[in-house]
């Protein structure tokens, strides 16, 4: 079973490759990269010229909410979402009920994405037992079962002691620990980034030191145990600095932005809809310094990844009080058209940038075998709709919640068609209609 | 931005708020504020008639849902809805309904479904009312949400000082104590502003809202410069659970460096007025001779709170021209 790629910009970075040219996949493996190749009994796939064909996304930030969570998502409504979004590969985080601190929850997780047949999924596996921030979860037995990171994500690793052990040990298997930057006592009972915006509306503030101070910890430790430290979702230009000045030193660090953080500021809080729970979420939208500086951190490198930190919640969950609502919003559908459109189209970063961000950097940090369309390489590929018009309407999200804050927003550059494994899983009527 | 405050102040433009619901000063004109207080005015002398009842709002059915614990707002409220004929009714919920498991939008369309024409919501969190609002039909009328707002205290507060002073403009009025807990502040500076009051906050530090200079206002930690030449001084309560946050080490110091003495006082113009939205802690943020004293207010806030509740529930019901229709 041969399939034929014709036409179309190839962007694979990785291999240092822009141009047109055509892709051969053969048994779900990618095997041959050229320019005019014979078609030789392959099933041709035009590709619409204007198109991009690069190497499969991967979203290393994502909570698929199952186990025990089924009415925000499962791992098939999830990965439905992602490839929906471009995504061919998603890594989910633990905090499921139970928590992903055994090769039980992990295999359930793999067994049902392999059920959905669908994204890849790479499961993360907790820190802590339970996440409860007192004993290790069984690190080995995690990442024999398929886990590719620890993390306690929702909440920081409880003390410095803590993942201090955390980084010492999971670097024996080569594997980071991605960690939710933040201070928990500044924290408090905050809701929203302490400034203007949450004077204003009177919610309480979380200061972009809270999550700073974690991210200065993290990098401290790194240098102290010389493993590998991830930030997640970054938000705040004092954790910018701290990264780049720790790059700069040489220790092993990474980090990652969600598009929420480069595209919103806390100005959301208030208008269009006031206190609308849709733009609660932690780290909270910042003020304008601090999503520039994630915008100036992303085009200069500081930044490695574009993670979407995609967070369902039910609408019964949100129509709440602001400050009883959970944080959090959905990602895995915005992140392609929110990138296009307030990076590239906005000439912050080039095409190829976008495309190291979005698939070469998560594929490195988490050492999977995505990020490249190297022959031989599964055929995980992205076609991209650079000048597609999206309109984003959060009821027709795949998703099986619709927590947005970017209902109705009109964005340049969406999602053609995504392929796992030399199937196309995803296909967009927009983009194959017009062509 | 100062002759508007100028015209307002004797001749307002407008005859109704032209909004569904009371959210917020944010949200108000200075054109509005003025017809409040305008119609609060005319309201006090309802208050003095032998019979204390007009028909302005006769057959509207207003409910007062209450989930803090709340004595003068909540009776205030009631007893300005009976004087203008309202059918009112009270609901008290505290915190059980949380126990329960019924979300405040359910709580409230449960309500909707029984026809009220007004909702009373005083609630612990900010933007509750907001929430309400785009989910009712009937008029939202905010009775103090979390730390965001408390609309009709700043409108009281506005009544008191015009009486005794005879406008807004132009006055310094300095606001001392717990600023980031406080609704009655956010929606005093809102109202003071827009109507062209010169104000200060004093607090320590640890008390106050992060930018709160962009909000327009002059921000000190020394109450004696906030209180020099001040024409109008309004204490904010110190919870006392606040210790246990560390915003400050006790009642005691709290008292020695911010509450408002008689030798403070002397600092402020000869006819200073001294207001305070209650409850108060004497001896916390503000001396019992102050309070007592011939510069307090304090009960005529108490007073004009009524005037002005029967002012915003008559013009949100339609004021004059809902009169004039029926």
């Amino acid at each position: 079973m041969k399939k034929l790629l014709k036409g179309g910009r190839v962007v694979d970075p990785a291999n240092g490759i822009d141009g047109a040219f055509d892709i051969l996949i053969a048994d779900g493996v990618i095997a041959r990269v050229g320019r005019d190749l014979p078609v030789d009994g392959a099933t041709v796939v035009e590709i619409p010229s204007g198109l991009v064909v690069c190497p499969g996304l991967i979203d290393m930030h994502v909570h698929l909410r199952e186990p025990g969570q089924e009415h925000k998502e499962t791992v098939a409504s999830g990965t439905a979402s992602a490839v929906a979004g471009g995504f061919t590969a998603v890594a989910c985080m633990p905090n499921t009920s139970p928590v992903n601190d055994s090769a039980t929850v992990t295999s359930l997780i793999l067994a049902k994405a392999a059920a959905a047949g669908l994204a890849r999924v790479y499961p993360i596996g907790a820190v802590s037992k339970g996440q409860k921030g007192e004993l290790l979860a069984d690190i080995a037995e995690l990442k024999q079962a398929g886990c590719v990171a620890i993390t306690d994500d929702g909440h920081p690793t409880a003390t410095a002691l803590l993942l201090r052990r955390a980084l010492e040990y999971a670097g024996m298997f080569g594997i980071p620990v991605v960690e939710h930057c933040e201070d928990p006592t500044l924290k408090g009972d905050g809701v929203a980034h302490e400034g203007y915006h949450a004077s204003r509306l009177g919610l309480r503030g979380i200061p972009g030191a809270c999550e700073s101070l974690g991210v200065e910890r993290g990098v401290l430790l790194a240098e102290l145990t010389g493993s590998h430290f991830h930030v997640a979702h970054m938000s705040a230009r004092g954790s910018m600095r701290a990264v780049r000045k720790a790059k700069e030193a040489g220790v092993g660090v990474t980090c990652e932005v969600a598009p929420h953080h480069f595209t919103l500021t806390d100005e959301s809080l208030g208008t269009p809809v006031p206190y609308d729970t849709n733009t609660k979420m932690n780290p909270p939208l910042r003020e304008a310094a601090d999503r520039d500086a994630m915008i100036q951190g992303i085009a200069d490198g500081t930044v490695d990844v574009i993670a979407t930190d995609h967070a369902p919640h039910h609408y019964d969950e949100k129509q709440v009080e602001f400050d009883r609502a959970p944080f959090g919003i959905v990602g895995l559908e915005t992140a392609v058209p929110l990138t296009f459109d307030r990076l590239v189209h906005a000439g912050h970063i080039p095409l190829r940038r976008m495309i190291e961000l979005l698939s070469v950097n998560p594929a490195r940090v988490l050492k999977l075998p995505g990020g490249t369309l190297s022959e031989g390489a599964a055929a995980d590929i992205t076609v991209l709709a650079p000048d597609l018009q999206v309109r984003i309407v959060a009821a027709k999200l795949r998703s099986r919640s619709k927590n947005t804050p970017f209902d109705g927003w009109q964005l340049r550059g969406g999602v053609a068609a995504t392929i796992v494994g030399g199937r196309v899983v995803f296909q967009n009527e927009d983009v194959f209609a017009r062509a | 931005m100062t002759t508007i405050g100028d015209q307002i102040d004797t001749t307002p433009a407008v005859t109704s708020l032209r909004r569904k619901d009371l959210l917020g000063i944010a949200d108000l004109s200075p054109e509005e504020i003025a017809l409040v207080l305008d119609t609060a005015e005319a309201m006090k002398e309802v208050g003095s008639r032998p019979i204390k009842k007009v028909p302005a709002l006769r057959g509207k059915t207003v409910v007062n849902l209450f989930f803090e614990p709340s004595t003068r707002t909540r009776t205030s409220f009631e007893i300005a809805e009976k004087r203008l004929s309202a059918d009112t009714l009270s609901v008290a919920i505290g915190t059980s309904s949380v126990v329960k498991g019924e979300t405040l939008a359910d709580t409230a369309l449960n309500l909707e479904a029984m026809s009220p024409d007004m909702i009373v919501l005083r609630h612990s969190s900010s933007g509750a009312c907001h929430l309400l609002s785009r989910i009712c039909r009937s008029a939202i009328v905010n009775a103090g949400d979390g730390t965001n707002e408390h609309p009709t205290q700043a409108l009281l507060d506005a009544l008191t000082i015009r009486e005794r002073k005879g406008r807004l403009r132009g006055l310094k009025v300095a606001i001392v104590g717990d600023l980031l807990h406080s609704r009655v502040l956010r929606s005093n500076i809102h109202l003071l502003t827009k109507m062209g009051a010169e104000v200060w906050v004093c607090g320590p530090p640890t008390l106050v809202p992060a930018e709160i200079r962009r909000f327009g206002v002059r921000v000190t930690s020394q109450v004696d410069e906030a209180v020099a030449d001040a024409d109008v001084v309004m204490l904010l309560r110190i919870q006392l659970e606040r210790m246990e946050g560390a915003y400050f080490p006790s009642l005691r110091e709290y008292f020695q460096v911010f509450g408002m003495t008689e030798a403070r006082l002397r600092l402020a113009k000869p006819d200073v007025i001294i207001m305070h939205p209650g409850p108060m802690n004497r001896g916390v943020e503000i001396a019992s001779e102050v309070a007592d004293g011939p510069y307090s207010v304090i009960l005529d806030q108490v007073a004009n709170g009524v005037a002005v509740r029967m002012a915003v529930l008559y013009l949100l019901a339609g004021g004059a021209e809902h009169e004039e229709a029926a």
